[in-house]
């Protein structure tokens, strides 16, 4: 995000104010200010257009498997577009899995990062550390997916799942024939991709933590941590939730990477090493070449449920941010 | 003052922090770096091997041919780069007149309830998955036109574009000093002048900053294009036209054909089973990233030239 930047008032200033008083002798315009404020407004409502517009279309076109299978669309889990039999489970298990794997990996070390760079850092090295990480949200999502399909994969299937199958087989949740697609990789690969964004609102969440329960919490005699725990990071619960959320919003959505990686088996299977199916990878994966109308419909009925799941998610997070956040510059103290 | 002094005296001497907190607290230090240094890590490496293996794969060929048919080696994808830019057009004729406009409302007319929601429903457009879009971009230009076309794609991507360059140009706008637009009033010049002339053209370039972050965030974006772009192999139209007495036909792309795009073009010769076609993706990604950062800069190093320009 481009922080707030110092405006060039002479700019303006010295420009303007020639023109001025031409403009004085031309002045009136109440019917050029009305069209005016209608056009911008007018600007306004089209984004209030496009989300009735999303919720219309997915709705209208998604109403044939509606009618076809009610609320067993989301409790089936067989899949099959020749006999026009339509469950969804597998995709809303594989969507949910995966990407709360990627919290389970990327909250800690997002967390960490964002304690790290408000709290700790030298100040020089504050700026070119967000940098970076934001750098990391400026890739594309097909590129992690190329990175992850011929860095990641081999790299999984060679040394860490061999290595967690030996340590930790036991749980159940990796065993199984080491691939390296499948449901870890996707959640790995999305971690990855969602580090950024939910490190970044969490220093900003920090930022504005005022100042003084840091100086109170060190008065009374605290460590560095302790006053991070008990003054910074106490104080900023609310807010590192709604980044979680809003990373959680995030990882739900993303397809192209996890399309890449995750398998495309719609399969419910407890091991984490078995290949999966998300939401997002069905709809890009059959959508072009849906033949019947009834599968067209059941994909855009996934589309819709995605939708609201994420609208949701999305909300909620932009509720807790903004009760921290607002009515505070979010650099405070950069 | 005795019964300070009494009562300083007393005061028992700053207490020692036990050995155990001391090593809480480095421990946590310590975990707080390896967070950092894991997260840098695939950073570096996902740009260090894009960088590997795109240089090691670009070449002539591949800027300028476009696609072999499958199985055979070389060619390029010409069209595809064409098509993202031509994509990308679209995008942006469509996104940023509607996009700045919302924000104009926001700034300058939005204090109110409509004003909220729309804020509110732009924070939350933003958080909708991308291939959503596209379903949408699907049912209102494909179903329409009857096949897939440019055009869907570039409507797709504008859709994405506009909360984005609302919200930044409406953060842009309200940094701008409230005396510099009662100084305009004051002048006599009618609002709408005051809000064009002197509050956009004051905040023109972090606007254009919020642009170009849009514009970065569209450009990279596959999901989206599937069903609405889809791709091509080849060019859809040629511009014919005469010089020196010569015909020439430059290849071009249709907005009303589908459309090859650089995200595309990855995608699908990433998932193939060919090498070739993954030394192409790798070439691909390393071209898309160039493109993306170039189209950013040019436009930042342009404006802020241009306000200099004027000052």
């Amino acid at each position: 995000m481009p922080g707030p930047q110092p405006v060039e008032t002479k700019t303006v200033t010295s420009t303007q104010a020639s023109q001025a008083t031409l403009l004085l002798r031309a002045s009136g315009g109440e019917v050029q200010d009305r069209l005016f404020s209608t056009a911008m407004t007018l600007c306004g409502l089209a984004v209030l257009g496009v989300l009735g517009l999303i919720v219309f279309e997915l709705m209208l076109r998604s109403s044939l498997s509606w009618h076809a299978f009610g609320f067993k669309f989301f409790s089936g889990s067989d899949w099959d577009p020749v006999i026009e039999q339509f469950g969804a489970l597998p995709f809303v298990y594989g969507t949910l899995v995966s990407s709360l794997l990627a919290l389970v990996i990327a909250v800690p070390l997002s967390v960490g990062v964002a304690v790290f760079t408000t709290e700790m850092c030298p100040k020089a090295l504050r700026g070119p550390l967000s940098f970076f990480v934001e750098l990391l949200a400026a890739i594309p999502s097909v590129i992690y997916g190329l990175w992850a399909m011929f860095v990641l994969v081999p790299l999984l299937s060679q040394y860490v799942q061999p290595f967690l199958s030996k340590t930790l087989g036991w749980t159940g949740l990796f065993t199984g024939p080491s691939y390296g697609f499948g449901m870890l990789a996707a959640g790995i690969i999305l971690a990855i991709m969602i580090v950024p964004i939910i490190s970044s609102i969490a220093r900003e969440v920090l930022m504005v933590v005022p100042q003084h329960q840091r100086e109170g919490v060190l008065a009374l005699g605290a460590t560095r941590w302790e006053m991070i725990r008990v003054g910074v990071l106490r104080n900023a619960r609310a807010g590192i939730m709604g980044a979680i959320i809003l990373g959680l919003g995030r990882a739900l959505g993303e397809t192209m990477a996890v399309t890449m990686v995750i398998g495309n088996q719609p399969q419910i299977k407890a091991s984490l090493f078995e290949s999966g199916y998300s939401m997002a990878s069905v709809l890009a994966n059959e959508f072009s070449e849906a033949t019947g109308d009834v599968h067209r419909s059941a994909l855009i009925e996934i589309g819709l449920a995605l939708f609201l799941v994420t609208i949701v998610v999305n909300a909620m997070a932009r509720l807790l941010v903004w009760t921290v956040t607002r009515g505070q510059p979010a650099r405070g103290h950069a | 003052m005795p019964e300070l002094a009494a009562t300083v005296a007393r005061a028992p001497a700053v207490p020692k922090i036990s050995l155990r907190r001391r090593i809480t607290d480095h421990v946590m230090t310590g975990l707080a770096i390896a967070t950092v240094v894991l997260v840098l890590a695939p950073l570096i490496a996902v740009f260090g091997y894009l960088v590997y293996r795109g240089v090691g794969s670009i070449n002539w060929a591949f800027l300028t041919q476009t696609p072999k048919p499958v199985g055979e080696v070389g060619g390029g994808m010409a069209n595809a780069i064409v098509g993202s830019a031509f994509i990308l057009g679209i995008a942006s004729l469509i996104g940023v007149p509607f996009g700045v406009g919302a924000g104009i409302y926001l700034a300058e007319f939005g204090r109110n309830r409509l004003g909220s929601a729309i804020r509110f429903t732009a924070d939350v457009l933003n958080g909708v998955p991308s291939i959503v879009i596209g379903i949408v971009a699907y049912s209102i230009v494909v179903l329409y036109q009857g096949h897939f076309s440019a055009l869907a794609g570039g409507v797709a991507l504008a859709i994405m574009m506009v909360p984005t360059i609302s919200r930044t140009t409406e953060e842009m706008l309200l940094l701008v000093p409230q005396a510099l637009r009662e100084a305009a009033y004051g002048l006599g010049i009618p609002r709408w002048r005051t809000t064009l002339s002197v509050t956009l053209r004051t905040a023109t370039s972090g606007v254009i900053t919020g642009i170009m972050l849009a514009f970065a965030r569209v450009a990279g974006e596959t999901a989206p294009l599937i069903f609405t772009a889809f791709g091509n192999t080849g060019w859809s139209r040629y511009l014919r036209f005469a010089l020196f007495g010569k015909d020439f036909a430059v290849p071009f792309v249709r907005y009303d054909q589908p459309t090859a795009a650089l995200p595309l073009q990855i995608y699908t010769y990433a998932l193939s089973p060919y090498d070739d076609w993954h030394r192409q993706a790798w070439a691909g990604a390393l071209v898309l990233i160039v493109l993306i950062v170039a189209a950013v800069s040019a436009v930042r190093y342009v404006v802020r030239r241009g306000t200099f320009g004027a000052a």
